[in-house]
């Protein structure tokens, strides 16, 4: 028996479509089966962070409505063979799904495949509602700033009413050299005012853009900060104790020197 | 030249972020809107100015947060409410009457 997992924060842009992307590469890699679910109906974008864009020919209304069989929706990754996506249709609204068949379309993945990852829909509306239906595990991203983290709490305690307990943190985009300098807020500030439990910790990366202009998810790349970050979290999803990633600087001579003689750091 | 920077730093802003943030989400998680809380504090005048002479200038009500027995975040309703003078007796108008 498989286990669901959503992916979920609120607001748009802080990153759930690329940590799906990433942990689903990353969990695939530790040779879990996988499926990955976009629950974005109407503004899909899963399919082309995997690269996979080219290969879609019947979506998640497809199966829901039962224009085709569950199997024929699902797109086998290039890379990985135990690796899929269900895409989400780009010309229907979310209205088009309700909660109870995202429930019964989980319950049949789970008892073939491992891990059902859901990139849930920006917002607090029906996406979000179908997003969560299935799911026995959420997930919230949030960047280090006041409105996502904002929308994470709201989020939380949707998630907490719905009998989500327990939603797990990933903080992404911390920028090590800002947090240095205290112009943004630390891992410990953003867990002390969320009162959740982290699971893990994404610097900002400039190899995640690359990466998504590629249509390789980074978390497939050795060298990429982002992508170890990613693979750190894969390991904490399946029981293994990985410390977070150390992302704090220390002032190099040079630094202090400059710091001494008033010269600004440049960012 | 930076130099007279290091006597004036400002406040980190993560800090400003962090109490804004803290502020905010007490009003979110009780779901008071800021319509409710000055209905209420219109209110809370009324009873007070049965009783005492109050500067309704100077009434400040807000919601924050403080640990109850059981070591749990609960919301708290905190007034401050600087009053002029005590009516005298025959002047206070209980609700009951």
């Amino acid at each position: 028996m498989g286990e669901v997992i959503v992916i979920t924060s609120g607001k748009g842009g802080v990153g759930k479509t690329t940590t799906s992307a990433n942990l689903g590469c990353a969990l695939a890699s530790c040779e879990k089966s996988v499926v990955l679910i976009d629950a974005d109906i109407g503004l899909r974008n899963l399919d082309v962070v995997m690269g996979l864009e080219n290969r879609i020919v019947y979506d998640l209304i497809d199966v829901i409505e039962g224009n085709c069989r569950l199997k024929q929706a699902l797109i086998k990754d290039k890379r990985y063979s135990n690796l899929y996506l269900l895409p989400a249709a780009q010309t229907k609204d979310k209205n088009a799904v309700t909660p109870e068949q995202m429930l019964k379309l989980c319950e049949s993945l789970k008892e073939e495949y491992d891990y059902i990852i859901i990139d849930c829909p920006a917002g607090i509306e029906q996406g979000f509602k179908n997003a969560i239906a299935g799911a026995d595990r959420a997930v919230v991203v949030t960047t280090p700033e006041v409105s996502a983290v904002r929308d994470a709490d709201r989020i939380i305690g949707l998630l907490e009413a719905s009998g989500l307990k327990n939603p797990l943190l990933i903080l992404n985009r911390i920028r090590p050299d800002m947090v240095k300098r205290g112009d943004m807020m630390t891992i410990e500030d953003v867990t002390e005012i969320l009162a959740v439990d982290i699971l893990g910790v994404v610097p900002d990366d400039e190899s995640i853009v690359i990466s998504t202009n590629r249509g390789e998810p980074a978390s497939m790349d050795k060298n990429s900060l982002a992508g170890q970050a990613y693979r750190n979290i894969c390991r904490r999803i399946l029981g293994d104790d990985v410390p977070l990633m150390d992302l704090t600087i220390s002032d190099g001579i040079f630094a202090k020197f400059k710091k001494l003689f008033g010269g600004k750091n440049k960012a | 030249m930076d130099f007279f920077g290091l006597f004036n730093r400002r406040a980190q802003s993560k800090n400003v972020a962090k109490d804004r943030l803290k502020l905010v989400l007490v009003h979110d998680r009780v779901n008071c809107s800021a319509d409710v809380l000055e209905m209420l504090k219109n209110d809370i005048l009324k009873v007070m100015a049965r009783y005492m002479d109050i500067d309704s200038e100077e009434l400040d009500v807000q919601i924050t947060q403080t640990m109850s027995d059981k070591n749990e975040k609960v919301p708290m309703l905190i007034a401050n409410i600087p009053f002029k003078n005590v009516k005298p007796p025959r002047a206070a108008r209980s609700l009951n009457e």
